[in-house]
């Protein structure tokens, strides 16, 4: 993927750069709002990631102009504002998601992926399928190997989080946010035990798992297991 | 000692300037109107006087002679407060009278209007060189073209409104130096007493914070003052202390998790690890970060909160849908503790509120319940009822409870009981609890079950 940064701290930049760069994506850094703009005005990005606080030109101001200007690539907000209406902000400038400073390397990874491939993502596709589990959006129904698999419609939705975004890394953050819409951090690990339930009705008595667990990052769902 | 320009500056000088205006003012008024009223009184009642003789002098001119007039103004001339007379014949030679001398403006004159006149009194036997007197006249024309003026002296009243000047006069004065006497007298004490209040708190400002105003137990308003300004230097001082214990505990409580940190980083660097065994040397530390943030980011949100900036304004929130979706989001985490969520919730219940904070109340409590309240049983109770204008919400648990003397510190700031010191956490629950509570307008209650621990929220309903 294609990645601008637009972000004023030389350090968190680089450190960004590294990471995504290490994670097989090419990297552009934007030291401020105006070079931004014209970084991403003049070039194709999968994603853009940008700052709140930015000099010269604000990064909510920035992101409304490249929205005004037609531009429609997935933007990630960076802010080290974290409270629920910086974040309603953010989003209601035209950022897609919201990330709060400080952030594990592994959590922004794995949103900007999700972001950069909604694009290609089944995200209007009636049937989601990851080796022989399939699931009906339409008629709400799921099958593993051809055999009906029960679900309660959170876990359902959960299921169909996970295969919309197959083969990528969702966090327990993402999970929380956008299965639950919940905006804060329990500190029981109550999103493993969901993940661990559906995983008993999806996987158990299938010598394939498909659910996986991605140490230090979170959960993963792909049919070829490696 | 006061100065005199500190004098000048009070509230009182001013007051008293004003007093004083207003005083003077009125009087002045009052005393103006009266002396007006009363002249016309006067000036009416001479002037029936005067039209009375004229009647009476003509009357008898009429029903007899000139002569039998001249006699009775004789005879009435030397009566100790005669009127003036002077009767003149056609071309103004004065025939009787008792004035030596008449001036008066011929302009005034006309018949049956009184005009003011100035007469020198003549008076047998006494010389000349007296002085003019004022007189209020009237003309009338007697048949044969005699000419007949009445008069009646005005000097009394002339003198009674002098008088009357003189001792406006004299009020004045006093009104005036009594006014800067009370003036003098309230500024005096009134600084004395300010003097005190701003000495007590300059000492207070220089750090004496257990000093208070002084008061005299005179229940006056300075009093009164002075006891409100102590009860808030109290609860001040409570906060300040409040304040400098958490401030204590912040600093206590992430100087540990930093020394750890700090240590594990130290250990990595004196023997860095293999490659392979990076995540188990380094992930602990990342684990140790990650919580310290998390215990900033709670210390901020409950800062936010108590200080009701959050800037979300409370919009109506279905409680019961909210608690359902936690109820449910929790029951695999209780089950997986070995517990059973009982959630007996009412439907329909809404109150002002913001969910997200709500929800993290909620998850505080519940993830507190799971971690202290492990019983035989295994039941854990969550219900929300309606009793009036209030809902309630109850998480009770069947655990151990905790020890009745660290109740009222339970929603302090870094307070963890002992049983707590094993598990992960920072303190902070109950005290996003309770600031999240304050922030509804709501009650919050924790007691010991016997057995287990409850909470108790009321938080005031929206129609």
């Amino acid at each position: 993927m294609k990645v601008l940064i637009v972000e004023d701290d030389v350090d968190a930049a680089a450190y960004l750069s590294r990471g995504l760069t290490e994670a097989g994506h090419s990297v552009d850094v934007a030291g401020d709002g105006e070079t931004g703009h014209e970084f991403a005005s003049g070039n194709d990005y999968d994603v853009l990631i940008i700052d709140r606080m930015l000099p010269k030109k604000d990064g909510l101001t920035l992101i409304n102009e490249l929205r005004n200007a037609g531009k429609q690539v997935p933007i990630m907000v960076l802010s080290a504002l974290s409270q629920v209406d910086d974040r309603v902000k953010g989003l209601r400038a035209g950022g897609d998601d919201y990330l709060t400073k400080p952030y594990a390397f592994t959590e922004l990874l794995a949103r900007v992926e999700a972001l950069g491939r909604r694009k290609q993502t089944a995200e209007f596709e009636a049937i989601y399928r990851v080796g022989d589990l399939v699931l009906d959006r339409l008629s709400h129904t799921v099958t593993r190997n051809e055999e009906k698999v029960l679900l309660q419609p959170r876990e359902f939705r959960l299921l169909e989080y996970l295969m919309r975004h197959a083969g990528q890394v969702v966090t327990r953050t993402m999970l929380l946010e956008n299965v639950w819409d919940y905006h804060f951090d329990p500190q029981t690990n109550v999103i493993d035990v969901h993940i661990s339930r559906l995983r008993g009705k999806i996987d158990k008595g299938f010598s394939k798992p498909l659910l996986h667990t991605v140490r230090g990052a979170g959960y993963v769902i792909r049919a070829d297991a490696d | 000692m006061p100065t005199p320009t500190r004098l000048f500056r009070t509230t009182a000088f001013k007051l008293s300037l004003a007093y004083l205006f207003v005083i003077v003012v009125l009087s002045l008024g009052l005393i103006a109107y009266i002396s007006s009223t009363t002249a016309r009184l006067f000036d009416r009642q001479l002037e029936t006087a005067i039209d009375r003789e004229i009647a009476e002098l003509n009357a008898e001119y009429e029903a007899s002679s000139l002569f039998k007039v001249m006699r009775t103004i004789g005879r009435r001339a030397m009566r100790p407060d005669a009127s003036v007379y002077l009767v003149t014949d056609f071309s103004g030679n004065p025939l009787a009278g008792n004035v030596s001398e008449l001036m008066y403006d011929p302009a005034d004159v006309s018949q049956n209007v009184a005009f003011p006149v100035r007469y020198m009194r003549f008076t047998p036997g006494e010389g000349e060189g007296e002085e003019a007197h004022r007189a209020l006249a009237k003309l009338s024309v007697l048949g044969g073209g005699y000419r007949l003026l009445v008069g009646r002296d005005v000097e009394d009243r002339i003198e009674f409104a002098t008088i009357i000047r003189r001792s406006i006069r004299g009020a004045i004065i006093v009104v005036v130096a009594l006014g800067l006497l009370s003036w003098i007298f309230l500024s005096r004490s009134v600084l004395r007493k300010v003097d005190g209040v701003a000495a007590s708190s300059q000492k207070i400002i220089a750090g004496d914070l257990a000093r208070r105003l002084p008061t005299d137990g005179s229940g006056d308003e300075f009093d009164r003052l002075a006891h409100s300004v102590n009860a808030m230097l109290d609860e001040i001082n409570r906060l300040h202390g409040g304040l400098q214990e958490v401030s204590q505990n912040i600093a206590h409580d992430l100087k540990t998790p930093l020394t750890r940190l700090r240590n594990r980083l130290e250990e990595a660097m004196r023997s860095p690890p293999a490659a392979d065994r990076a995540p188990e040397v380094l992930g602990p530390a990342i684990e140790e970060c990650d919580q310290l943030i998390r215990t900033f980011e709670a210390l901020l949100t409950i800062a936010r909160v108590e200080s009701h900036s959050t800037g979300v304004t409370l919009e109506r929130t279905d409680l019961s849908a909210l608690l359902e979706d936690i109820a449910e989001f929790y029951d695999p985490a209780a089950e997986d503790a070995g517990m059973q969520l009982n959630a007996e919730i009412a439907p329909g219940v809404a109150i002002a509120g913001e969910p997200t904070l709500l929800r993290t109340m909620m998850a505080n409590l519940l993830d507190n319940a799971l971690k202290y309240g492990a019983s035989p049983t295994g039941t854990l109770d969550l219900s929300l009822s309606r009793a009036g204008n209030e809902a309630q919400i109850v998480v009770r648990d069947f655990g151990a409870g905790v020890a009745a003397a660290d109740l009222p510190r339970l929603t302090d700031r870094f307070v963890r009981m002992d049983a707590a010191r094993t598990k992960p956490g920072a303190g902070l629950g109950l005290a996003m609890v309770k600031a999240v509570v304050g922030h509804h307008a709501g009650a919050l209650t924790l007691e010991n079950a016997d057995p287990g621990f409850r909470v108790t929220i009321r938080l005031p309903v929206q129609a």
